[in-house]
């Protein structure tokens, strides 16, 4: 935890906080806080209302309604957006996405792969997620 | 102090360059960005963990199912306090930018309480499980499982610690632009491993539960 | 040891004295010779009374230089341990045929090869390319330090703190015989219950927490402390390729961080991730071992691109060729190297479209490559071409790269790789790229910005000689692999049937023995230079006429860097200060910003050595309790607000005063 304060701690007390970048406000806070709500709450009712029978269907609007509410975060909370550090937040970010997607997909689909080629009598269609 | 300042001879071919920089030079403060950097490798880490649950998640071995140890109500709890302490996070951001100090340390120890509750609440959950058989070591699916959502708890309790040191430093220090930094280094932390959260009950539980 | 057997295995795990490897000879008599020479050398320290100065100049500093020359140097020592496991080993084979079983007994010579593999990566590529980074890219970006001055130090100790338990496997227990990515399930408790395996584990974690850091650092330090008027494109190629190094550093480690938790998950909480029951599949560490692994080949060669970037200009007299397809073709190959990484894997048993999908991405990744290679024959092309020492490592590059990429090629063909996966061939394909890539890049690094970091050159008559060993000695060593590799003999085998076979390990240990007078000359190299330093000396700090900002300060540079720091205009920012008739200034200066020294970092250093080892032996209390202290010593050294100083203007004025005179005096 150490790591992460620097060289200006005690010399830069005159700097404003302007400086830090962040502008928060009340309001971007209560609608990011409203629309997670949203986006938590349908999904725990789709599951446990069962209200949705085929499990692939559910499945994919889980996953999408989990994707839009990580990019509500994003914004709402972490403030994400294009110039924060000079567009250097926003580059770290595609590439990480970037690179999740790749180590997701891309061990999924090599085991997968693996598992029906290596194991026939194992396979089975229900065994991805 | 201009005259120390390079310039080109009187015969160079191109209007006179500066070559250097004679005012006192200030590099920009790199740790919001350096913590932000560090944040997108722990979410590497927990991209691992995600893809050896999607691997792993339905190797049940015999064992017990998804569908069978894990209790939605129990995780609708603990993903309302998470999101109440995110909440509760920006307000103790927002006192901050008014260098309003206890109205932000009111807010951070609200925040700290709605934390230590959901690792409770986590606690119990694991303690429950093991307590029925369905412990990390029963099957792979368990082994993952419990890797993925131990790892999130732990960052969490990492946070708290984090939380009480930075409550410590306030007090001590007062609302320092050193201080500052660190309540938003932990801000991103805190908004961070809520994203973490929102994957975890929609990849494991809510679609583990699926039929 | 205690009486009572439960305390004692409370207290020591399960360390014993039936640990210690004294029933291995070469072991102890290694050690008795490791002792004798660390005795001395501490007793060199203590009688010169060199303790304080080491602490407070080396040990605790925070200068973004001494941490870079702090990196070589362990880089340099591991070296020797990598070399002599390699040297060992290269005897063996060649002496371990038909009756003969050669010297060293097969769980040993595993060991062996494990940790030779482990350290030549880890511990020397990796700390003397952070190393090489650390020191040469704040001074090329006209920086003074780095973004984070105390992780810098942090970062290294928890370096040394990997390999120290590295060695200390050596002497207490033992390393791993499972080959150095520890594949599952030879790597699981049940294949493999003793502590070798948790060595290197912990040795790797523990590591990588500071590798891991000092990307984050080094990277940020790139985003946010380039000097005035130095964009993007007009940053040095170095600076490029170090910044593309660290992005894979942060985006690759945390991979391989995961998977040793979840080996060290398996082995020590009993859960079933790589296990071969209860659903658990060894596969996945493979595949996730991997998804570090190749970014990792790239972390270790892109430095020494940008190295070889520096060193063609310099000594062609010639701005580089294509300075913005180099940078293209290096961002382009760090995005690709997350998308080949099943290609160490082509047998596992994925089908023809996984398969033909890595290989074809595989292939791909050779096309930026070309690119680099006709850059720099480009920039040679019409160039004056000096043949200095570093410039003469480049060109071995070029021709032993290019031998070791079309190798590659071939074995990203998946038909073809099925018949050399894990052959002979394979080990002569990395070692072809590793050594002719980033070892001769560090060695022309280490020629070319040693005069910059020690203020005198490197001997170029020991330099030649041990250029020329090593370069004939690399081809004697690995031809003859390739040649075995295709007749089909499979890579960790300590012993032979096939007489015939024999011929081509002997060449081989022939090269081993050429590449041993090689480092012996290099280690000569060092001791003469520093004799004949007088003689040496560089008193321009610009010894080579150099082309980037680095070579504006005196050699050494002082601790501020730059008395003020420098406005870019192009790249090769340096040259065009000095085709511009650049005055260096005489006065006027202010004071300047820096950090203070700390030994938080030594401290964590230590302690996470005492915490690894605990864990190693199930030293159950001795681990908490170091880890209490770990957690307590980073959170005490957060109430540190006092980091800093100011530089005063009068030493400032009287450094660069000296360096006026000593400018003056030799015109």
């Amino acid at each position: 935890m150490s790591a992460h304060d620097e060289l200006h701690a005690h010399g830069d007390d005159h700097g404003h906080d302007d400086d830090l970048g962040i502008h928060a406000t009340f309001s971007g806070y209560m609608t990011g806080f409203a629309l997670s709500v949203v986006l938590t709450v349908i999904p725990f009712w789709l599951v446990m209302g069962h209200v949705i029978t085929k499990s692939s269907t559910a499945a994919v609007i889980i996953l999408a309604l989990a994707a839009v509410q990580i990019v509500v975060h994003m914004i709402y909370f972490l403030h994400m957006n294009a110039k924060s550090e000079g567009g250097w937040n926003m580059l770290a970010l595609v590439f990480t996405i970037v690179l999740v997607v790749i180590t997701l997909s891309g061990s999924i689909w090599i085991m997968y792969h693996l598992n029906s080629n290596m194991m026939p009598s194992m396979m089975d269609p229900s065994n991805l997620p | 102090m201009s005259d120390i300042s390079a310039t080109l001879p009187a015969d160079g071919p191109k209007q006179p360059l500066v070559f250097l920089d004679t005012a006192e030079h200030h590099p920009v403060n790199g740790t919001l960005l350096g913590f932000w950097v560090y944040l997108m490798s722990d979410c590497l880490i927990f991209a691992c963990l995600f893809a050896a649950y999607g691997v792993l998640g339905r190797e049940y071995a015999g064992g017990p199912t998804a569908q069978e140890v894990l209790e939605l109500p129990a995780v609708a709890v603990n993903t309302t306090l998470l999101l109440l302490s995110s909440i509760t996070y920006g307000f103790a951001v927002l006192a901050m930018q008014k260098n309003q100090r206890n109205p932000m340390l009111v807010w951070l120890v609200i925040t700290g309480l709605l934390g230590a509750g959901f690792i409770t609440l986590e606690l119990r959950e694991f303690a429950h499980l093991i307590s029925i058989g369905a412990g990390p070591q029963r099957s792979a699916f368990l082994s993952s499982f419990f890797t993925l959502v131990g790892t999130h708890g732990l960052h969490v309790t990492c946070g708290l610690i984090w939380l009480v040191v930075l409550i410590t430093q306030v007090l001590k220090k007062g609302l320092i632009t050193a201080n500052k930094r660190r309540i938003l280094c932990l801000s991103m932390f805190w908004h961070f491993l809520d994203v973490v959260w929102v994957g975890v009950f929609s990849f494991v539980y809510l679609m583990g539960v699926l039929p | 040891m205690l009486s009572h057997p439960d305390l004692a295995k409370l207290i020591f795990g399960r360390l014993s004295l039936d640990s210690l490897p004294l029933h291995e000879p070469i072991v102890v008599y290694t050690f008795i010779a490791v002792a004798l020479g660390g005795i001395a050398l501490l007793g060199t320290v203590t009688y010169f009374k060199l303790w304080g100065y080491l602490w407070r100049e080396w040990f605790t500093s925070i200068d973004h230089k001494k941490i870079g020359i702090m990196y070589m140097i362990l880089g340099f020592v591991m070296l020797l341990r990598g070399f002599s496991d390699a040297i060992m080993m290269r005897a063996h084979q060649a002496l371990s045929f038909g009756d003969s079983h050669g010297f060293l007994p097969p769980e040993h010579y595993d060991q062996i090869f494990t940790a030779h593999g482990v350290i030549m990566i880890f511990f020397v590529a990796m700390p003397m390319v952070t190393g090489l980074m650390n020191f040469v890219m704040p001074l090329q970006i006209g920086a003074r330090d780095v973004a984070f001055p105390f992780l810098n130090n942090f970062s290294f100790w928890m370096t040394v703190s990997g390999a120290m338990l590295v060695m200390a496997s050596l002497f207490i227990g033992e390393f791993a015989r499972t080959g150095w990515l520890a594949y599952p399930p030879l790597s699981a408790i049940v294949s493999s219950p003793d502590a070798g395996v948790d060595y290197y584990i912990w040795a790797l974690q523990i590591a990588g927490v500071g590798t891991t850091l000092s990307g984050i650092n080094l990277l940020v330090t790139i985003i946010k402390m380039r000097a005035p008027g130095m964009t993007m494109m007009k940053m040095p190629v170095f600076v490029w390729t170090s910044l593309c190094t660290n992005v894979l550093i942060v985006a690759a480690f945390p991979v391989l961080t995961v998977c040793l938790a979840l080996l060290a998950l398996d082995r020590y909480v009993g859960t079933n991730f790589f296990t071969t029951e209860l659903g658990g599949n060894a596969m996945m560490y493979v595949n996730l071992i991997w998804i570090w692994g190749h970014p990792e080949v790239y972390i270790l060669v892109l430095p020494a691109f940008g190295i070889f970037s520096e060193v063609t200009a310099t000594f062609s007299r010639k701005p580089l060729f294509g300075y913005a397809s180099m940078v293209y073709a290096t961002v382009v190959i760090t995005v690709l190297s997350y998308l080949v990484w099943l290609h160490h894997f082509f047998t596992m048993g994925s089908g023809a479209s996984v398969n033909s999908f890595f290989g074809i991405t595989t292939m791909i990744i050779s096309i930026p490559t070309g690119a680099k290679i006709f850059n720099w024959l480009f920039t040679m092309y019409r160039g004056r071409v000096e043949f200095q020492l570093p410039m003469m490592w480049t060109v071995a590059f070029m021709v032993t790269f290019v031998i070791g990429g079309m190798t590659g090629v071939l074995l990203a063909v998946p038909p073809a790789d099925f018949s050399l996966h894990n052959s002979l061939f394979l080990i002569a394909h990395f070692h072809n790229v590793i050594i002719g890539g980033v070892l001769f890049g560090l060695f022309a690094g280490i020629t070319y910005w040693f005069p910059k970091a020690f203020g005198f050159r490197l001997d170029p008559f020991w330099g030649k000689c041990s250029f020329w060993l090593w370069v004939t000695g690399f081809y004697f060593a690995f031809m003859p692999l390739y040649m075995l590799g295709l007749m089909g003999v499979t890579r960790r085998l300590s012993h032979f049937d096939d007489p015939s076979l024999r011929i081509w390990f002997l060449i081989a240990a022939f090269g081993a023995f050429l590449i041993a007078l090689g480092i012996a000359c290099n280690i000569i190299q060092f001791f003469v230079s520093f004799k004949n330093r007088e003689k040496l000396r560089d008193t321009t700090g610009d010894p080579w006429d150099g082309r980037t900002l680095e070579w504006s300060t005196s050699s050494p540079p002082p601790k501020y860097n730059f008395a003020f720091t420098p406005i870019v205009h192009d790249h090769d920012a340096w040259w065009m200060m000095k085709k511009n008739g650049f005055k260096r200034p005489l006065g006027g200066f202010v004071p300047i910003h820096m950090p203070l020294n700390t030994g938080a970092g030594v401290i964590m250093g230590a302690i996470s050595f005492v915490f690894g080892f605990a864990m190693i032996w199930y030293m159950w209390p001795l681990a908490a309790l170091s880890f209490v202290a770990l957690l307590a010593v980073g959170i005490g050294h957060t109430f540190n607000y006092h980091r800093d100083y100011f530089l005063g203007a009068d030493e400032v004025t009287r450094t660069e005063a000296s360096r006026t005179e000593l400018l003056a005096s030799h015109v």
